[in-house]
């Protein structure tokens, strides 16, 4: 018996400002098929369910194996990555819908550079003197390490931002994502010689002060990260950093 | 005067390119980076096991100079050993640089750099960030361009793709053609030189480890505008990856590194649930094979006894071509700190826990030692001249290429965690020379005739509007995954001449269907089917190299295993032995009872084969086909001799 198709509904949208619209699309079902086989097979046959042809659906991916971040999108409503998606393991039809909160390319595309440049503004680098041969870094114990590795897995998927109730297209709220990034930058011995300017930038608009804490960004994240856990911390310093900031005026 | 900045474009953003900007950068330079997606999702985030330096911190013994010869008997002694040798050498500080850079590799009881083993040797030479080496590498580089990003000194032109070079009426390279992958204008960019830093090829195959932007069309691209592509036929299959509709997902050789073992039942088909068979009933067949190195021989090695296992002894899992690697003899915490990565890779993707089952996996295609033919230049000392503007440079004027778009490093089989290690080793060393090279220039890019930059833009514009007119019958990503299956059936592990004829009469079959494309995709903004169908054209040409380079190679070097011209080493063969050889027999005629025998047999063998086959093949464009010479390696540091691992 021939296995009934996996059904995709894909909301498509041509340009940045143009209308979105639904397409169904059908695709076999094959085993260990993932939504990014299954967006692979409307490639090779560009058809709808209803016998139209049209222009292939555009989306964005690259590693496909949940690393790289770039095939981030809505699957049935729920923020994921399209690679680990394995249809075996999702209800049809399938809903595949862009990221809201980031400006859409073409169908599933859409640009994050928002999150790039929130990288900028926090400073999400270690100073180092130079690349010449001056020896070893700092020594560090494997705890720490343990520490940093954790928050150093955010791929910049964008998930935590598109779950998050205060993060919105328009607003300039640096999300959960680059408050970890900090903590992250903070944690490392040369790292904190930039503490104070990371700590400042995040404690102007859109700052750490803008986060109602509804922690729905941890349970999306696909790396675990502790998102709820670098709030927290990066609340404390940038508390910490008012008391001193007030004392020594 | 004053001076002028100089500027490079940068082709991609993986760990060649970022290491090349940074460089770059410190040396003063103005830097264009370009890539097709965010430089943080480029490819080099897969990898997983880690980066080779010889630091000897468990006092093994090791050093820079075994670490050379593990990497230039790994490749079968095809590598061009200057090179590597300098490589070797400089590994260790690229490792305490990347660790002030704030990369997260493991660290011991007392704070130091932790190291594992891997394939190909005998030392714990690996650093490693968890199973997520890759990805923490290109985040800290990454972080450092953004920092000179910050600082005004490097620009970004993400989600745009190379189309070629600008060469002028001298061939030199002036600059290159830009593709915006979102407004789909062309437009070209002048700069004093190029780097392509563009990766590997192995989308090529229908079954491989790679990301979906590595089509080599970059490279093949330069090779069709006169670029040299060597060592093409020498594509690596890795031995562990799992099955995948869209991808072959690699399982490390870290798993191995930490103890994992290579397994099969005993009994063909044993309808056994792996953790119910016995020890007794389980062949371990590399460690049986390969007492010495075990699980951890090299990768062309594993392949070809897997290949072995389940098609020559039909031992697969359940008659399919899959064995069992195992960790589950290992404690839950030391593989969740371990090899976390990977083994949430696994489970994401296939539902099981390695932690208490066995993973099936087999081989897939997963890297390519070949690529665009570089040039190097050498003191006389035979030491790199670190301000060569020959380093890295392509045979193009003005046109550089590094990382796993490069050929020199790797010869026939490269050795795990050695590929992290020379992207950022060429990204690094390539720059102090180019910066010389641009010294050395008398035209600025102002200087040069705008023409040729009108000429260039109008050429791959008409170019990319036909190919929006393509308007046939054959779906390209279909036609990709036709060339893809040709090339898994035919130019995999083991290679025969028959069916290596056939495929390039193939290849011309499927570039006649290329004619009858039809451009899928009618938009004119973020198009991404007109850009591929021109990274098709690319991989049709490049599959060519690779495929007439395997016929024409009739020897067994490496991944290239060709059993008709395999040399059959004896059992008891030692490698000395050959070195002894070729002493005595530089002043007299060796008797054969001198060795054990059938070894001078071998030996003389051994001895004319390397003399008609230790070449680096070089393909050229000519008539739509790869001309194919050969040129010498060298080996001035340590003689070529018998490989040998158990
Ligand atoms: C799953 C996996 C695991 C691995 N594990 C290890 C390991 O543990 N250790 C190890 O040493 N090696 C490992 N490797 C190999 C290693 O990851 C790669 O060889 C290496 O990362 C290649 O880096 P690169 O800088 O050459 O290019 P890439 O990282 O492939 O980057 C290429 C860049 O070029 C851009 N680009 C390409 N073409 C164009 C174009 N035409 N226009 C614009 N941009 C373009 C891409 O967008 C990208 O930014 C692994 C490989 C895989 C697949
Ligand atoms: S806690 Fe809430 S507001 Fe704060 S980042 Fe997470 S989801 Fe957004
Ligand atoms: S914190 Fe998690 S969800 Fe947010 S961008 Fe990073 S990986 Fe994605």
């Amino acid at each position: 018996m021939k296995s009934k198709p996996v059904i995709l509904k894909v909301k498509r949208q041509d340009t940045p400002d143009s209308k979105p619209y639904w397409q169904t699309f059908e695709t076999p079902r094959k085993p260990m098929a993932n939504i990014i086989s299954c967006l692979q097979e409307i490639q090779r046959a560009p058809v709808t369910a209803d016998g139209k042809r049209v222009n292939p659906v555009v989306w964005d991916c690259n590693c496909l194996e949940e690393v790289c971040g770039s095939c981030t999108m809505l699957i049935n409503g729920r923020v994921r990555q399209a690679c680990t998606a394995l249809v075996e393991k999702i209800e049809s039809p399938v809903t595949l819908e862009p990221l809201s909160k980031f400006p859409v390319v073409r169908d599933l595309q859409v640009d994050r550079s928002r999150m790039f440049d929130n990288l900028k503004k926090v400073k999400a680098w270690i100073e180092i003197d130079g690349t010449h041969d001056i020896g070893e870094g700092p020594m560090m114990p494997d705890a720490i390490r343990a520490k940093r590795y954790v928050l150093s897995e955010c791929m910049t998927c964008g998930c935590c931002l598109e779950a998050c109730p205060q993060f919105k297209a328009g607003n300039d709220f640096l999300g959960a994502a680059t408050f970890s990034q900090v903590r992250l930058f903070n944690l490392h011995p040369t790292g904190q010689a930039q503490k104070e300017n990371r700590l400042d930038a995040l404690m102007g608009r859109g700052g750490i002060a803008d986060c109602g804490n509804a922690q729905v960004c941890v349970e999306v994240c696909p790396k675990s990260i502790p998102l709820t856990e670098s709030i927290a911390d990066i609340g404390r310093q940038t508390s910490l950093k008012l008391l001193k900031d007030f004392l020594s005026k | 005067m004053i001076k002028r900045r100089r500027k490079v474009i940068i082709i991609g953003g993986g760990l060649t390119g970022l290491s090349a900007a940074m460089k770059l950068c410190e040396l003063g330079a103005e830097v264009v980076l370009v890539a097709y997606q965010s430089l943080k999702r480029s490819h080099s985030v897969c990898a997983q096991g880690g980066i080779n330096a010889a630091m000897n911190s468990r006092g093994e013994g090791d050093s820079p100079d075994n670490h050379f010869y593990d990497t230039i008997k790994g490749g079968d002694f095809l590598a061009e050993q200057p090179l590597v040798r300098d490589m070797c050498y400089q590994a260790p500080a690229i490792i305490h640089l990347l660790d002030r850079m704030g990369v997260p590799f493991n660290r011991t009881a007392e704070g130091h750099l932790a190291f594992r083993r891997f394939g190909g040797t005998l030392y714990s030479r690996t650093a490693f960030a968890g199973a997520t080496t890759g990805q923490q590498l290109v985040y800290s580089l990454d972080e450092q361009v953004r920092r000179y990003e910050h600082d005004g000194l490097v620009e970004k032109l993400e989600w745009h793709e190379y189309l070629g070079a600008v060469l002028d009426s001298e061939g030199i390279c002036r600059g290159a053609v830009i593709y915006d992958l979102r407004t789909n204008h062309v437009f070209c960019l002048p700069g004093d030189a190029v780097i392509l830093a563009t990766g590997g090829p192995s989308q090529v195959y229908a079954g491989s480890t790679a990301s979906t932007v590595n089509t080599g069309a970059a490279a093949t691209m330069s090779y069709l505008q006169g670029a040299k592509y060597a060592n093409g036929e020498f594509i690596q299959i890795h031995p562990t990856a799992i099955p995948g509709q869209d991808k072959l997902r690699l399982m490390s050789e870290s798993a191995r590194g930490e103890g994992g073992r290579i397994w099969v039942p005993k009994i063909p088909g044993d309808p056994r649930t792996p953790t119910s068979i016995p020890e007794d009933e389980r062949y371990y067949f590399l460690e049986e094979r390969y007492p010495h190195f075990g699980n951890l021989v090299p990768r062309d090695v594993a392949s070809r006894e897997i290949y072995d296992i389940v098609y020559q002894q039909k031992l697969g899992l359940g008659g399919e071509p899959m064995v069992y690697l195992d960790l589950t003899h290992k404690s839950k915490e030391f593989l969740d700190d371990r090899l976390g990565g990977i083994i949430d890779t696994y489970t994401k993707f296939t539902g099981q826990d390695p932690r208490t089952t066995p993973m099936k996996i087999f081989p897939a295609v997963h890297y390519s030692m070949g690529g665009l033919w570089t040039d190097y230049e050498t003191d006389a000392q035979g030491m790199i001249d670190t301000l060569s503007p020959r380093n890295q440079m392509t045979s193009i004027v003005g046109l550089y290429a590094g990382g796993e778009v490069d050929c020199q490093y790797h010869g026939a089989n490269r050795l795990g965690a050695n590929s992290l290690l020379s992207c950022i080793y060429t990204g690094l060393m390539m720059a102090p020379g180019i910066i010389q090279y641009t010294k050395n220039l008398g035209k600025a890019p102002e200087d040069v005739p705008t023409s040729l930059f009108d000429q260039a833009q109008t050429f791959w514009s008409n170019r990319l509007t036909s190919i929006r007119k393509m308007n046939g019958s054959v779906n390209p990503y279909q036609l990709h995954k036709e060339l893809g299956n040709l090339m898994m059936e035919n130019v995999l592990i083991v290679r025969d001449n028959g069916k290596l004829a056939q495929a390039v009469e193939k290849i011309d079959e499927i570039e006649e269907k290329f004619q009858s494309v039809q451009c899928v995709d009618s938009s004119d903004w973020a198009n991404p089917t007109a850009s591929f169908i021109n990274q098709l054209y690319c991989m049709i040409h490049l599959s060519r190299i690779i495929t007439q380079g395997a016929l024409m190679r009739d020897e067994f070097r490496g991944a290239h295993y060709k059993p008709e011209f395999d040399l059959k080493q004896p059992a008891d063969f030692d490698p000395h032995e050959y070195i002894d050889y070729l002493e005595r027999s530089s002043y007299e005629e060796v008797p054969a009872e001198a060795f054990p025998p059938g070894h001078l047999d071998y030996m003389k063998r051994f001895e004319a084969n390397n003399e008609k086959w230790l070449k680096t093949s070089i393909a050229k464009f000519k008539d739509n086909k790869p001309e194919i010479t050969y040129a010498p390696v060298n080996t001035s540091i340590m003689t070529p001799r018998p490989r040998k691992y158990d």
